[in-house]
């Protein structure tokens, strides 16, 4: 029987022997159906495993469970409505779809963002990443079995969240990224904040380090698994951290940078072992790098407005609207109807914390984007799974999937 | 833009020498460039531009509807080249009556589940695909969500 064939939830199923007792010796397969409420798959990811023993013949990860036509709701709402959904989207990394989002619609229409906005945005996405990183690599160190792993990283991940909620009064579905700037002028304080989350940090990835990266069972579980040639995960489609763990050194924030990330100064972390060991070290490596940049952007930032000067697209200060007519005008405008966007159409990329994001946007002319395309980083590294784990063991499963990083919000949409 | 105008842009200019008859019009804007492929060319274009001009990655595939229009869905394919550092985005109509396209997965096997994702939310069949069925919705699901002839809110009758 092929993993195929099987309807609904199966749980197990063993092939029945179509030989007499005596002649049956030849290998019996069979069909494991791991998730869609499995811890490991971090979400609801369901993969059908057939197996052999414990080694996998095939794997057929099934998707959608977590769809919720956030493409569709997109076309029913105007312009800077839409920045909330971009947040459901990759819930652990709403600032890097605030980002990608934003840079789209301002594309199309053709607005310059401020210094200070621009550096605000760099900062606060480079600590999604640390957000993002620290949760994939406690969740992953559980996976594997090294359970303290985890609260180490969700301690600091706490100071993270704590700085976007003074920043923006969430601490997940912050939106705080809008068309024209931000949502808000940054709080008093965080200067403050975030030196001391920031100082203390990279002594915090050596603590994670001194837990793992020596350590002989995280080797032994990690170390040659999960290989994948690095023209197979082209042709795949899979972008990011595993690209770079396989030695392409891409990264879209250098080669084609956004929101000025071309004045900061960082490295691309690369190794050449493409294997679950080597995207750890990447990933620990690339929460240096964001720290570096988090910092310069920290010293760095450029004194000026939080918002482009398109009245027409930002709300009018409270100050200006008891003053002036005009500002009345446009903030019922925006209000009420929106803001109409030149028609046209944009892909915009950015690097997300688990690969390329894109928005690729349609205008027509009117307040509502005509149609909106998410291509999630997650939906196409997870096509490469089959791959990936065809001919290793059951337990090594556990050990890719982690490695891939994916988040089922973001591939679902 | 005219296929002559097309000329001084590289990728363009080689992919109307390299596949004939593919390139029917194209536009550069916003720094994108965006070619119009006749449908019934768009794997001989997109062989052409993995083999000869280094498009090794396919970003994604999707459609927009363009209802009421006629040919009403516009399929559209972005393509990426990181030793060239370019993009380029395609763009083939299909009809509205019975959509149907070749299946460029024997070029980027990734394109698999995009095409799913298209058939699934347009309806567009791809011809040639290995595995086309629902990859969002569940396999007894009606109708086609992204076409603009579908409801946003209400219930089922």
């Amino acid at each position: 029987m092929s993993v195929g064939d099987i309807p609904g939830v199966t749980t197990v199923e063993t092939e029945t022997p179509a030989q007499a007792p005596e002649e049956d010796m030849r290998p019996r397969k069979m069909t494991l159906n791991m998730g869609p409420q499995h811890p490991s798959t971090h979400g609801v990811l369901r993969l059908l495993l057939e197996l052999d023993g414990e080694t996998i013949v095939s794997a057929q990860p099934d998707i959608g469970y977590l769809h919720t036509g956030i493409e569709k709701e997109f076309e029913v709402k105007n312009y800077q409505q839409g920045v909330t959904l971009t947040d459901r989207i990759d819930y652990l990394a709403p600032l890097s779809n605030n980002l990608c989002y934003c840079l789209a619609v301002e594309k199309l229409l053709g607005i310059e963002i401020p210094p200070m906005a621009q550096w605000t945005r760099v900062m606060l996405t480079e600590l999604t990443r640390l957000n993002s990183h620290l949760v994939w690599l406690g969740t992953h160190a559980i996976d594997i079995g090294a359970m303290s792993v985890f609260l180490y990283c969700f301690r600091e991940r706490e100071d993270i969240l704590r700085i976007f909620e003074m920043y923006s009064g969430q601490r997940m579905m912050t939106s705080y990224f809008r068309i024209g700037g931000l949502a808000l002028e940054p709080p008093r304080g965080w200067q403050k904040r975030v030196r001391s989350f920031i100082d203390i940090f990279p002594s915090r990835v050596d603590e994670y380090e001194e837990l793992l990266t020596n350590n002989g069972i995280w080797i032994g579980r990690t170390k040659g698994v999960g290989r994948i040639a690095l023209e197979d995960m082209l042709d795949w489609g899979v972008t990011g951290p595993m690209l770079r763990a396989a030695g392409l050194k891409w990264d879209t924030r250098k080669s084609q940078p956004y929101s000025s990330y071309e004045k900061f100064d960082f490295e691309i972390p690369t190794r050449t072992e493409n294997d679950v060991y080597a995207r750890y070290l990447v990933r620990i490596e690339e929460m240096r790098q964001s720290a570096r940049i988090i910092k310069q952007a920290l010293e760095g930032m450029p004194a000026g407005r939080w918002t482009a000067d398109a009245p027409h697209v930002v709300l009018p200060e409270r100050e200006k609207m008891k003053t002036q007519m005009e500002a009345l005008i446009y903030h019922f405008k925006i209000v009420t109807e929106g803001f109409n966007v030149p028609a046209g159409e944009v892909y915009q990329v950015i690097e997300s914390p688990r690969g390329e994001l894109g928005y690729y946007m349609v205008s027509d002319g009117t307040a509502k984007p005509y149609r909106v395309h998410v291509r999630g980083p997650s939906f196409a590294n997870l096509q490469a799974i089959p791959e990936m784990v065809q001919g290793t063991l059951i337990a090594d499963v556990i050990a890719a999937i982690g490695s891939m990083d994916f988040v089922l919000g973001d591939s679902d949409r | 833009m005219t296929l002559d105008e097309l000329q001084a842009l590289p990728t363009a200019a080689a992919l109307i020498s390299g596949a004939p008859g593919a390139v029917t019009s194209g536009k550069y804007d916003r720094q994108e460039l965006m070619l119009e492929i006749a449908a019934e060319r768009i794997v001989s274009a997109c062989r052409f531009l993995k083999a000869e001009q280094n498009f090794a990655r396919l970003s994604t595939i999707t459609a927009v509807d363009w209802y009421p229009e006629e040919p009403r869905f516009e399929v559209v394919y972005h393509l990426h080249s990181p030793e060239r550092n370019e993009r380029v985005r395609l763009k083939c109509r299909v009809t509205g009556e019975n959509p149907e396209i070749d299946s460029v997965t024997a070029i980027w096997r990734g394109a698999n589940w995009y095409e799913r994702e298209t058939f699934d939310l347009f309806g567009i069949r791809f011809r040639n695909h290995p595995d086309l069925r629902r990859i969002m919705l569940p396999e007894d699901w009606e109708g086609y969500p992204l076409r603009k002839d579908y409801p946003v809110t209400g219930n089922r009758v």
